[in-house]
């Protein structure tokens, strides 16, 4: 081998190991907003699978959480974990209270009218936080302050933010799993999700369970408000509304009304559209993301982990 | 409520048949008066008449599309009657959903069966269970003590009624999986586990096979003997209904055209029209 020859083989070896590690490094970020994805979709699959309507204004409650944590931060100074609380909180509350009005009054009529409100109460969401928070963007300081871990002499990093997002969203899913799996309201859930009239019948009382689940589905869309601003830091009235299409699709993509669905979804989601991002081009990452969609759709029409569920004809 | 304060116009209140001993002096369980419903221009049911008491045993026939789920559909108040009371150990359930009705003692099974699919044998009992388990929300989430030991007697009596239904063995198989014949001996299980005090059965018997009816009539006796609760029935198969009811009334086109024990029932010319159509005279 000659001289020549062996520098050009270090030279390739030295460009191959930066494509993995690129690869890896991209597949971190798209594991890290896949797991903000995830949390998004949860909410958005139980609100779907228990209510069966899609809550379309699911995306923009994040935003009023992501704002509310940052007025706790920056006007009141009080610490990132209390601002979290205080975010649950009050989505808790604003998800009981859409739910009571917007959504209750509609039980029984055709669900395209549901979802027409939904679309309603997402737009009358986004004009409230207008007027309240102004339509300028604010800059959201994390809320995770755990030192960035470095691999490879710097070449991968992998933030706090990444580490407590992924962490969150499998916490979160077991949580979802053991609560709807193991305990009398999440029984009662799963029942009034499969049999409205019949789990009446049982004396479950339907309008208050799916009550709980909109009041879970929110707090979970805080949490996801706060890791989504500390991953993508600007703060806006419409933040909400294309993450909240985006895991939508998650819901979809993993077969919606199922929850390690739509944490695969996620998941699946975030590194689909960061790899496009990096390796085709950023414009079209939307476009492609949806067009796997579409395959999926073609292949599984219930989705990744859904249920096929034969119509009645 | 008083059995004073009833209007006087609609007393006519007439027993199916001649009361148990036992129920004899004691608060009808159900105690449906003038009883009607109309959808749009199209009465369905109208003037419907019956007390049932605690203990009684009593069948509802009729040809097809006479009324008889209907009914079942108001006693349960998936639909609000337009006319009449419907009054429940007493209780007037006018406006009332339908899972306060249960708790008032109301439970029943459906025609198709409608159990949770998705869920085991033991878990859609428990369902049944939701208003008696005594475990708030925060003590289940974080698994605190209370937890487990409403956990352990929950388990404990779904068990119980599993095993009163013969079906201990299938307690973890997934309902949706199960045959027919066990599918509607479950959801007997899971109506019973709401505690009631009256059960509504629609169609008990429907794709049964001779022998698994023989067994059903055998348990409906069981079940009213044991939890010493009232059972009204919906079916089709006439021997079922004329071995097992104490009283049976027969509806056609919504009205009651027949009331008796089967013997009177089964000699009725109304009732043998109803079913076979009118003799020709000549």
């Amino acid at each position: 081998m000659t001289e020549t020859d062996l520098s050009a083989f270090v030279i390739d070896c030295q460009e191959r190991e930066e494509t993995v590690l690129s690869f890896i490094q991209s597949l971190i970020n798209g594991i890290s907003i896949g797991a903000v994805y995830a949390i998004i979709a949860l909410g958005y699959t139980m609100v779907y699978g228990i209510a069966k309507m899609l809550n379309f204004a699911h995306g923009d409650v994040i935003m009023v959480g992501a704002y509310i944590s940052f007025c706790v931060t920056q006007y009141l100074g009080l610490p990132p974990i209390v601002s979290v609380l205080a975010a649950m909180v009050v989505c808790t509350l604003l998800g009981i209270l859409i739910e009571g009005l917007a959504y209750k009054p509609l039980r029984g009529v055709p669900s395209l009218a549901v979802l027409i409100t939904a679309i309603g109460v997402s737009y009358f969401l986004q004009n409230a936080a207008q007027l309240i928070w102004g339509s300028a963007p604010k800059i959201y300081p994390s809320v995770v302050a755990i030192e960035p871990v470095q691999l490879f002499g710097g070449q991968i990093v992998i933030t706090g933010q990444v580490i407590v997002t992924v962490v969150a969203s499998v916490l979160i899913m077991v949580a979802l799993t053991l609560f709807t799996g193991k305990t009398k309201i999440g029984k009662a859930m799963r029942a009034v999700s499969e049999d409205r009239d019949a789990a009446q019948l049982m004396g479950i009382n339907v309008n208050r369970t799916i009550s709980t689940t909109f009041a879970i589905g929110s707090a979970l869309a805080a949490i996801a408000g706060v890791l989504l601003c500390s991953t993508v830091p600007t703060l806006m009235p419409t933040t909400g509304s294309m993450p909240g299409i985006r895991a939508f699709t998650a819901a979809v993509f993993g077969g919606i009304g199922s929850i390690p669905g739509a944490m695969l979804g996620g998941i699946l989601l975030g590194v689909i559209e960061t790899f496009s991002k990096a390796y085709l081009a950023s414009e079209f990452s939307d476009a492609i993301v949806f067009l796997v969609l579409i395959l999926v759709l073609l292949v599984k029409p219930a989705g990744l982990l859904g249920k096929q569920v034969q119509e009645k004809v | 409520m008083k059995k004073d304060n009833y209007p006087k116009h609609m007393v006519e209140v007439t027993t199916t048949n001649l009361m148990r001993e036992q129920d004899k002096g004691k608060l009808p369980v159900l105690d449906v008066r003038n009883l009607g419903i109309d959808f749009g221009g199209l009465t369905a049911v109208d003037g419907f008449n019956m007390t049932i008491g605690p203990t009684e045993i009593s069948g509802l026939i009729g040809p097809n599309g006479a009324g008889k789920t209907t009914i079942f559909n108001l006693l349960t108040s998936v639909y609000q009657p337009t006319r009449g009371s419907i009054l429940v150990n007493g209780i007037d359930t006018k406006g009332m959903t339908t899972a306060k009705v249960n708790r008032l003692g109301v439970a029943r099974t459906f025609q198709n069966i409608r159990l949770f699919t998705d869920m085991s044998a033991l878990d859609n009992v428990k369902v049944g269970m939701h208003n008696s388990i005594k475990c708030g929300f925060l003590s289940s989430l974080l698994r605190l003590p209370p937890y487990f030991k409403a956990e352990k007697e929950a388990n404990k009596r779904a068990m119980e009624l599993l095993e009163f239904m013969g079906l201990a063995d299938i307690a973890d198989v997934k309902a949706g999986s199960l045959p027919y014949g066990v599918q509607r001996r479950l959801e007997i299980a899971r109506a019973l586990a709401t505690n009631p005090s009256i059960i509504l059965l629609d169609e008990p018997a429907a794709g049964m096979n001779p022998t698994e009816t023989e067994e059903l009539m055998h348990q409906i006796r069981r079940i009213r003997d044991t939890f010493q609760i009232a059972i009204f029935l919906i079916e089709h198969d006439m021997n079922l209904v004329m071995n097992v009811c104490e009283g049976i009334v027969v509806v056609n086109y919504g009205r009651i055209i027949a009331k008796g024990t089967p013997e009177q029932i089964k000699n009725n010319p109304a009732v043998i029209e109803a079913y076979l159509g009118k003799k020709e005279t000549d």
